[in-house]
């Protein structure tokens, strides 16, 4: 850890520069709660450590009528605590809520939470249920990723060597539409073992699911969507045996592991439970039956 | 090649320090080591288990997961800055009378933990207050007693 050097720009534009001036040397940090464990214990050398956290451009909330914009070193006790996106977002906000300690979402960020690629990041299920977007900015233009397609392995992501992730772009939520998101955990502060998140609409009152989106983490080396679980319910109007076979087809979808924390069996079992869970909750709280 | 070190300006309980600082020392280790503020604990040094915990312009975190140059600029307090000349914060006195503190290691960072609650909810429930202070690991007094003592130092408040 000798000879480091440390920047905290107040552009964005400069930290893309400082990232092509030192190419691989340089390292972005937000928040710090993840990057300084790796500095740590020696699982990143960088010569260079660009801290993201000045940057007005990349922190704050701010709504349209197109849909939501949150800069990527949000806080994550800022999305938590949010009232718009408790109420037009809710599970969003309680993914946030569900990351570590308070003082822990007090320094981490979205983007960090993100960019980490954690199979099992809180945020992640949540924002690709509600059709979430990365804003990648780049040298020359701002390009646009959907969230499902960001995330590549356990701790990669799309991002390309001098890209910084900008901000998250969710669509305003159609008409009778609502979710729901389901974790489960050892302990209060540790990392989930499931977490599922169902974001799904209706075609009117009380009627057929007109779209619907089920995502679960830490099952797969990404978070995942189940699409076939999704099309056991579209166009229907579910009772609980659809319900049931969805999250069968949830539970068959999937590819945990084994690790210290759960086995992949236990997980799977899970899978299931959650999954039912959270398309009962989302359907209750969109209008409809169940 | 890279500079060594970075000048910072830090205010800490209210006194304003100019330093020279590594780029890679943690803030843990400054206000232990540099500031001789040794009330702040280093517990896992891991953000797991509170010990370290400060208030940051008014943000309950993990003093062992920031870089001291991160602080530049910006307001700290520490178990240091909350007592008011000799009299003590009535979270430290409620700790005392309710046996809340046994080997003490935890202790600072629970009372930053429970005054980060109490500024934001003078009135807390039983159940707000385990929430509030999920983030710190005491090994002694099994929590009970340190839930009286919130409990007791909001009354008192
Ligand atoms: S020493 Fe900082 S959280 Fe344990
Ligand atoms: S009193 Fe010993 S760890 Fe809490």
């Amino acid at each position: 850890m000798k000879g480091i050097d440390y920047f905290a720009p107040p552009r964005l534009e400069e930290a893309v520069s400082l990232l092509r001036r030192y190419g691989k040397k340089a390292a972005l940090m937000a928040g710090g709660t993840d990057f300084l464990l790796r500095l740590e214990r020696g699982l990143v050398q960088p010569g260079v450590i660009v801290d993201l956290k000045k940057i007005r451009d990349l922190r704050g909330i701010k709504s349209n009528r197109a849909g939501l914009k949150i800069g990527a070193a949000t806080l994550m006790d800022e999305i938590a605590s949010s009232h718009l996106i408790q109420t037009r977002y809710g599970i969003l906000a309680k993914g946030a809520a569900a990351v570590g300690s308070i003082q822990t979402r007090n320094r981490a960020t979205l983007g960090g939470n993100l960019c980490n690629a954690s199979p099992a990041a809180d945020t992640a299920s949540p924002l690709i249920a509600l059709g979430g977007r990365a804003r990648i900015a780049g040298a020359k233009r701002v390009r646009e990723v959907p969230l499902e397609e960001f995330f590549l392995g356990p701790g990669k992501s799309c991002l390309q060597p001098n890209e910084i992730l900008k901000e998250i772009f969710i669509p305003s939520p159609v008409q009778r539409s609502a979710g729901s998101f389901q974790r489960c955990t050892r302990t209060a502060m540790d990392i989930a073992l499931v977490n599922c998140a169902v974001f799904l609409s209706l075609a009117s009152k009380g009627g057929v699911v007109q779209d619907i989106r089920i995502v679960l983490g830490a099952v797969a080396p990404t978070p995942v969507r189940v699409q076939a679980a999704e099309d056991v319910l579209r166009g229907k109007n579910p009772d609980e045996k659809t319900i049931e076979e969805a999250a069968d087809c949830a539970a068959a979808g999937v590819r945990p592991i084994d690790d210290v924390r759960s086995s992949a069996s236990y997980r799977r079992a899970m899978v299931r439970v959650l999954t039912k869970r959270a398309i009962e909750e989302a359907l209750r709280e969109a209008g409809g039956e169940a | 090649m890279a500079r060594r070190t970075k000048r910072i300006r830090v205010t800490v309980n209210g006194e304003r320090y100019e330093k020279e600082v590594s780029p890679s020392k943690s803030l843990l280790d400054f206000l232990r080591m540099d500031l001789n503020l040794t009330g702040t604990k280093e517990g896992c040094g891991e953000g797991e288990c509170g010990a370290c915990s400060i208030i940051m312009n008014g943000k309950l975190v993990d003093s062992c997961l920031i870089l001291t140059v991160e602080a530049d600029g910006q307001k700290i307090q520490t178990i240091e800055g909350i007592s008011r000349h000799d009299r003590l914060h009535p979270l430290q006195k409620a700790f005392a009378e309710k046996g809340a503190a046994q080997c003490g290691y935890c202790t600072p960072g629970m009372i930053m933990a429970a005054k980060y609650l109490l500024d934001h909810n003078p009135s807390p429930t039983a159940e707000q207050v385990l929430k509030a202070i999920a983030g710190n690991l005491c090994r002694c007094t099994g929590y009970g007693s340190i839930v009286d003592a919130v409990l007791s130092a909001a009354k008192e408040r």
